[in-house]
């Protein structure tokens, strides 16, 4: 692995961190340990500026590293399922060539969505939460187009490897 | 506007997904019905079910995992809570079939559920 790749992925993981941290002092929506899913910013940001690969090494950084320092069982849960949909989504959109990273971020920001509520009623057991899916269902969509205008800009901003 | 043209494929999906989402939240409010009682579950398991029509008050739970569940007018709340992030407390009142509050701490469900109180009340006029 190169230096400056290296220096990327330190870039990304502390992105995903910041984000992380900034979640986890938001309210939670509805039903406990579901977040919003700005992090995502971190994954998006790796998958155009480096691989489909990459995206998922940041993923599951950051899945890992959320669970050690702000989480607990059930968050962990929601966030890898969360994490997993939407990166599978954004990934077949990515691949298509025909959304820039606003469509992309959004596809994932309601599949991460959607799928901690699904993961959230398997867990306690009640098909009762779905009232929540249309709240989650916008919400994402919303922070799927703050994350996805974002990462767009960094993108562009933030220097290239050299 | 060179925006919208560029990201057309963004806009239509964006706009897709805010249509269904809507579409979603339009469908759940047609379909809910007024609740008839709440199911008390902790843990999965059923602990009690409770008719929303009388007004009451019972603490769930002992000693440092407690929650108090107020029925009153029709709806449900927990009003007070042991847990750390008082979750169960801020989600407020609930009286539709299908809402629920969660303590996720308590591993604590109250779900408002349709019918059968009401049932019972029919059959009996
Ligand atoms: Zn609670």
């Amino acid at each position: 692995m190169k230096a400056s790749k290296v220096a990327q992925y330190g870039l990304i993981t502390a992105l995903a961190l910041v984000l992380s941290y900034l979640e986890s002092l938001l309210p939670p929506l509805g039903v406990p340990g579901v977040k919003l899913g700005l992090p995502n910013l971190a994954v998006v940001f790796a998958l155009y500026r480096l691989s489909w690969k990459d995206a998922w090494v940041t993923s599951l950084v950051r899945v890992a590293l959320v669970a050690l320092l702000f989480g607990n069982g059930a968050s962990l849960a929601y966030s890898a399922a969360g994490a997993a949909l939407s990166l599978i989504v954004m990934g077949l959109l990515w691949k298509t060539g025909k959304f820039s990273s606003v469509g992309v971020s959004v596809a994932g920001g309601v599949a991460h969505n959607a799928g901690q509520i699904l993961v959230a009623m398997a867990l306690l057991e009640t098909s009762r939460l779905a009232w929540y899916l249309p709240v989650l269902w916008i919400s994402g969509t919303v922070a799927g187009v703050l994350v996805g205008v974002v990462s767009g800009v960094l993108v562009k901003r933030v220097p290239e490897k050299k | 506007m060179n925006w919208l043209k560029t990201h057309r494929n963004d806009v239509l999906l964006i706009a897709v997904l805010l249509i269904l989402g809507g579409a979603l939240a339009l469908f759940l409010y047609i379909t809910r019905q007024a609740g008839g009682y709440v199911s008390v579950r902790v843990d999965g398991e059923l602990l009690m079910e409770l008719p929303l029509r009388e007004d009451t008050q019972i603490v769930l739970g002992e000693e440092e995992h407690t929650n108090t569940l107020v029925i009153e007018n029709g709806t449900a709340r927990v009003v007070e809570a042991s847990c750390p992030d008082q979750i169960c407390v801020n989600q407020g009142a609930v009286r539709y079939a299908g809402e629920s509050i969660v303590c996720l701490p308590h591993k604590l469900v109250v779900t408002v559920e349709g019918g059968q109180a009401n049932d019972v009340d029919a059959a009996t006029r």
